[in-house]
């Protein structure tokens, strides 16, 4: 009994001592997501297409998580897909969208900014003869709708824009820019990844109306693995996989019930405490900029109208990964660029005209709906010991 | 269906009186490699090994693979194991030879008598089992200088052995039989390829690695600890030594010449791998420098460094280039760890324009400018060691 006290008293003081500053990277599951999931792995472990009661058992939970994410979008269960994270919706967007809609044009519009798993497929389709045009920032960092609305034609097959950028925060103007290419061009396609604003940043269709959106899992307290994408009605696309006819035929493969229930649970934490969540936030952030400023050797490259739960900053002298090293040690976590990437510089920085040397020394920081104000006192701290005690390569 | 193994010792049998050493030490090295896939017996006559499986379900597949990469080893073949009398000796290669019998379009026997209690000769078993060969596979020709196939049978004490399949060894002499010797690795491509060449001499490996926390990461001393298991398939166990390097990093920083870092950095790792050598009973350090390749691997910088060393240091890459390194990295197996894109320790701090001809007197008196002995002594004593295996 007293070893097991012990160990308890151990685990807890592992859990206080960590600082988890790297929550657009991912997520610690939250305890309904677990609880769901484990539930579907333990009782309710049926297959939804059996047609046993086991199966409609299963399926029933499908269905419903289909529902909790048509409430948080506001739009019909129809139009959700289950997928196995954000890469897959990207690429089922980009590639599934242009495969059956490629009568409409050649051109696609994206912004400078996108997740690889987004300018990768369009690098794919780039090969394939299609001209992608990169939308950037203006002078002040900020993306202009005008810009993507000015950039798409008559031959525009497809635009392709964030809602909030990883590494920076920025809120990319996607109303805006939805309603200009519709009036613009009827036919063109619209697709939003929303994976670093989903659950965390209101977002409904009736002001976001895309073709396509999607949505991660893991970024918003669900287990890794599991994603979704938004499918606006009468949007044709093609499928990437073929089988035994699940969703519909539009994602095959038996649905990951447990992770589709962890997903679902997440999603629904997120949209009840949401104004709680961003007030904490938006308190959070001031606080730690307030701080950074303080420190001379400290330059802020998130933009102020951004979100408030990711503040990128660089640290004159001191590489990102020997920052991010040295906090480590301390058990402070944090991320140098966008975690995808290592070893590169970072495309979206550079989009911004920022100098190699703001952008070596870039870490972003991150937070949850756990992070406190002390857990940035700590951070703050360390990095001015480490701006004190590091030798400067940059 | 009984297989078995025979290794001809490539090297050792050109030993004289202290070749059965040698052999021991080979038999051991097999055996540890072995193990893991069931039990063997092990004979030794006439520069041969026996390797006699003892259960019957043994991969001798997965055994074959691992011999090849077995120090020693100049050949070895997978044979049948057939009674001591002719027709067992042809149904044995009708059975177990005729996939490859059938394959191949020219063939020759070899056949050897050491039984010479058996009633035939070796020309005779020789012609006798061309002859039965001809009879039943009609495609196939002899050829007796260049076949395709060479169908062994051999007579021996115990029983007769039915082969055709020689597969090349890895050569040089067993790990262990030339005495030991300690790796400076760093993760980079040439210093694993150093140790394999070093460990095919009968040198058996420990391995030095420098970190520098939090200039370094994790994921770079992982690498290194990969690249030292992927060099065990060859090198057996490693002695991996980890050598917290952030202060003297920092101490040559803050106190000398900025041109200069490189080949101080390196005097006091050679120092330290040094002290770690003498500690485990180290006979040389073996690094993988090539001359001219970067600027502390000139040959006055290599001197500069080489004038802390009081044991060998071997450089068996020396005279390589980097396409001829890259070659082996491929062939064992560490290239693709190797290029892993994660900063070391010797790539942190490069100075804009590194000393090319650094004299020594100039670099001991820089290196004098600071009393490095305590941070040495304290990085010896808080060295980190893992013994690392084959990863089977």
């Amino acid at each position: 009994m007293a070893r097991h006290n012990f160990l308890f008293f151990i685990t807890i003081l592992e859990v206080w001592t960590l600082i988890y500053l790297d929550n657009s990277s991912t997520t610690k599951v939250c305890k309904p997501s677990i609880d769901a999931s484990v539930a579907c792995m333990s009782q309710h472990f049926g297959n939804p297409s059996s047609l046993h009661k086991m199966g409609l058992d299963a399926e029933n939970i499908v269905t419903e998580a289909k529902k909790t994410l048509a409430k948080a979008l506001g739009c019909d269960a129809s139009n959700i897909l289950f997928t196995s994270g954000a890469t897959e919706s990207n690429n089922t967007a980009v590639l599934g969208g242009i495969a059956a809609n490629w009568r409409n044009g050649e051109r696609i519009v994206t912004s400078g900014q996108e997740h690889a798993s987004v300018v990768e497929p369009l690098e794919h389709l780039r090969g394939q003869g299609y001209e992608i045009i990169s939308v950037h920032p203006r002078e002040d960092g900020h993306f202009s709708a005008d810009d993507f609305i000015d950039a798409v034609d008559e031959n525009t097959v497809m635009v392709c824009c964030m809602f909030v950028n990883n590494e920076t925060g920025a809120i990319l103007p996607v109303s805006q820019i939805i309603k200009g290419v519709r009036k613009k061009n009827k036919k063109t396609l619209i697709h939003i990844d929303a994976v670093q604003g989903f659950g965390k940043l209101p977002l409904k269709i009736s002001t976001v109306d895309a073709d396509f959106i999607s949505m991660s899992g893991h970024k918003i307290y669900a287990p890794k693995g599991i994603g979704a994408l938004y499918i606006k009605k009468g949007t044709k696309f093609k499928p990437l996989l073929f089988g035994g006819g699940q969703q519909l035929g539009q994602r095959v493969g038996t649905e990951s019930v447990p992770l589709i229930a962890g997903f679902s649970a997440a999603v629904s934490m997120c949209m009840e405490n949401m104004s709680r969540y961003t007030a904490h936030y938006a308190e959070l952030y001031e606080y730690l900029k307030s701080k950074l400023l303080e420190i001379p050797d400290v330059s802020i490259n998130s933009p102020d109208d951004g979100v408030k739960y990711i503040l990128n900053l660089s640290v004159k002298g001191i590489r990102s990964e020997i920052m991010l090293h040295f906090l480590e040690q301390e058990e402070i976590y944090v991320s140098s660029g966008s975690a995808c990437s290592k070893g590169a510089r970072s495309h979206v920085l550079s989009s911004l005209g920022l100098s190699e040397q703001r952008i070596d020394t870039a870490i972003r920081i991150s937070f949850c709906y756990e992070t406190t104000q002390n857990d940035l006192d700590v951070f703050v701290a360390r990095l001015k010991q480490g701006i004190d005690s590091l030798i400067k390569t940059k | 269906m009984k297989e078995i193994l025979l290794i001809k010792n490539g090297e050792i049998a050109l030993k004289g009186l202290n070749r059965s050493t040698f052999e021991d030490v080979l038999v051991k090295n097999i055996r540890r490699r072995l193990k893991s896939l069931g039990n063997f017996s092990f004979q030794k006559a006439q520069s041969t090994i026996y390797i006699t499986p003892q259960e019957d379900d043994i991969d001798l597949d997965e055994a074959c693979e691992r011999l090849k990469k077995v120090f020693g080893i100049a050949a070895f073949s997978r044979a049948l194991v057939v009674e001591k009398d002719f027709d067992s000796i042809k149904n044995g290669v009708l059975d177990y030879l005729s996939e490859i019998l059938s394959d191949a379009k020219t063939f020759k026997v070899n056949a050897k008598r050491s039984d010479k209690k058996f009633p035939m000769t070796s020309p005779e078993i020789t012609r006798e089992l061309g002859g039965f060969i001809l009879s039943n596979f009609h495609h196939i020709k002899v050829d007796v200088h260049e076949p395709e196939v060479i169908v062994t049978a051999e007579v021996r004490d115990f029983a007769a052995y039915v082969s055709a399949k020689k597969i090349e060894g890895a050569g040089g002499m067993p790990v262990g039989s030339s005495g030991k010797a300690t790796l400076l690795v760093s993760g980079g491509i040439d210093s694993p390829v150093a140790g394999y060449m070093m460990a095919k001499r009968g040198l058996e490996l420990s391995a030095v690695h420098f970190v520098s926390p939090p200039y370094t990461s994790d994921r770079a001393r992982q690498k290194v600890e990969t690249l030292c298991e992927e060099l065990c398939d060859y090198c057996g166990k490693i002695s991996f030594y980890c050598v917290p390097f952030t202060k003297l990093q920092e101490a040559i920083k803050e106190n000398c010449p900025e041109e200069l870092f490189t080949i101080i950095m390196r005097r006091l790792m050679m120092k330290i791998a040094q002290k770690i050598a003498a500690n485990i009973d180290s006979g040389a350090l073996i690094t993988g420098e090539s001359v001219a390749q970067v600027a502390s691997q000139t040959l006055p910088a290599i001197a500069c460094t080489d004038a802390v060393c009081d044991i060998p240091v071997f450089r068996p890459v020396i005279g390589m280039d980097k396409a001829e390194i890259i070659k082996i990295a491929k062939k064992i197996g560490t290239f693709e760890t190797s290029i892993l894109p994660y900063d070391d320790c010797c790539t942190v701090f490069t100075p804009k324009h590194p000393k090319t001809k650094p004299k020594l007197d100039y670099v001991e008196r820089s290196e004098a400018l600071f009393d490095f002995d305590p941070l040495i002594e304290e990085a010896v004593q808080n060295t980190e060691c893992v013994l690392i295996r084959p990863n089977h």
